[in-house]
């Protein structure tokens, strides 16, 4: 263990006897060892906070073009005003909790996509091993109602004849 | 007459825990009229159209408006509950399909924040008592409501204040006793650079303002 004076910045070295060294009585009879200094420990949160909340912005956009709601809702502290430690560090938590839902939706949405676009390039390798199997273009990610679906050439003709391919439908169905 | 843009004073508190933060504050001279130029108008509906949807969720990644959502943080507000003026001003145009001028000058000021990203206000500058500073609410000061009643201001709270008193919240409107009026002889718009704002940018805001208000 290294030991530090608080307001020299020199090493303190214990000799063999430990903590009956004089220095050490010095220092605690003395108060050398200073109050934290929490002015630092708040600009650190504060630079946390800025990072986190930089990140949390990346994600929420991302999930604009993934399609993917992501949680990233963070209460306030009752402000505007200086916060303590306490609450930065409360403010901190909530973004690093919040950002970690946030990946964890867009994981959990960029790996559904992925499946979606493994079921659409089996289909499309194979339709006839995928008969009326669907895709719908949400699931890829993409915008628009269109649905991919494997279906009979000609109707009856292609059900019969095994004559299969993939459709896309466009369009979103009129309100109603 | 439009004066120039000075540095406003912060308590050295507060300074001392936030250094970045500073105010800026420029005599702009008597109101504007109450309708807009047409150019002004012409302005707002340009911007309109290059402000959609897809802009208001990439806002909050750019330089300048993310600085105010970092500093909403940093000072306990959520700026998803209390929006910044800039994403506030990107939500007023979701909701209403695009800018509504309002008066030559709540236009110069949406122009400025929506241009910079930098928020503005603008105080009857008759009603304040030497220059405009930074600091928290002591313990028993109040806000006075446009009813003649008053709030009390909790201690710490951030404040906009002159010699006598509190004149707005941090990112609040000013107070009803220091709003601009019919009775408002000269014009006092004041604006908040936090961390990550650049001064230019500060600037580029107070002019775009003054440009649209009062033009030279």
């Amino acid at each position: 263990m290294v030991l530090i004076d608080a307001e020299s910045g020199a090493h303190l070295r214990p000799l063999p006897g430990g903590l009956r060294h004089p220095l050490y009585s010095q220092d605690l009879a003395l108060g050398y060892v200073a109050a934290p200094d929490e002015r630092a420990a708040r600009r650190t949160l504060r630079e946390q906070i800025a990072r986190l909340e930089a990140q949390l912005a990346d994600c929420v956009a991302s999930s604009l073009s993934a399609k993917a709601a992501v949680p990233f809702a963070v209460a306030g502290a009752h402000g505007p005003r200086v916060l303590g430690i306490a609450e930065l560090e409360r403010v901190r938590d909530d973004l690093a909790d919040r950002l970690a839902e946030a990946r964890q939706a867009l994981t959990q949405r960029g790996l559904e996509q992925e499946r979606a676009r493994v079921r659409l390039e089996r289909m499309l390798l194979a339709p006839g091993e995928h008969k009326f199997a669907r895709v719908a273009a949400a699931e890829l990610g993409e915008g628009g109602c269109g649905v991919y679906q494997v279906r009979p050439r000609l109707g009856l003709i292609g059900m019969l004849a095994g004559w299969w391919h993939v459709k896309l439908s466009s369009g979103c169905p009129l309100a109603t | 007459m439009t004066g120039e843009p000075e540095r406003g004073w912060i308590d050295a508190a507060l300074a001392d825990e936030l250094p970045e933060l500073s105010l800026w504050t420029v005599v702009a001279g008597t109101p504007p009229a109450r309708r807009s130029p047409p150019e002004v108008r012409q302005r707002l509906g340009s911007l309109a159209s290059r402000f959609r949807g897809a802009e208001a969720v990439e806002l909050r990644r750019r330089p300048v408006p993310h600085a105010y959502r970092v500093f909403f943080r940093q000072i306990g507000m959520d700026p998803d509950d209390q929006r910044t003026p800039v994403e506030e001003a990107a939500m007023r145009r979701l909701m209403h399909g695009g800018f509504e001028s309002q008066g030559t000058l709540e236009d110069a000021l949406l122009l400025a924040v929506v241009e910079t990203g930098v928020p503005m206000w603008a105080l009857d500058d008759a009603t304040l008592d030497g220059p405009l500073g930074l600091r928290a609410a002591r313990a028993g000061e109040q806000r006075p409501r446009a009813d003649g009643f008053a709030d009390d201001l909790p201690p710490g709270r951030l404040v906009v204040a002159d010699a006598a008193g509190p004149v707005a919240v941090l990112f609040g409107e000013p107070d009803a006793k220091h709003a601009v009026t019919k009775q408002t002889h000269q014009v006092r718009l004041f604006t908040l650079q936090v961390a990550g704002v650049p001064d230019i940018h500060v600037e580029e805001a107070l002019w775009t303002a003054l440009d649209a208000g009062w033009p030279r």
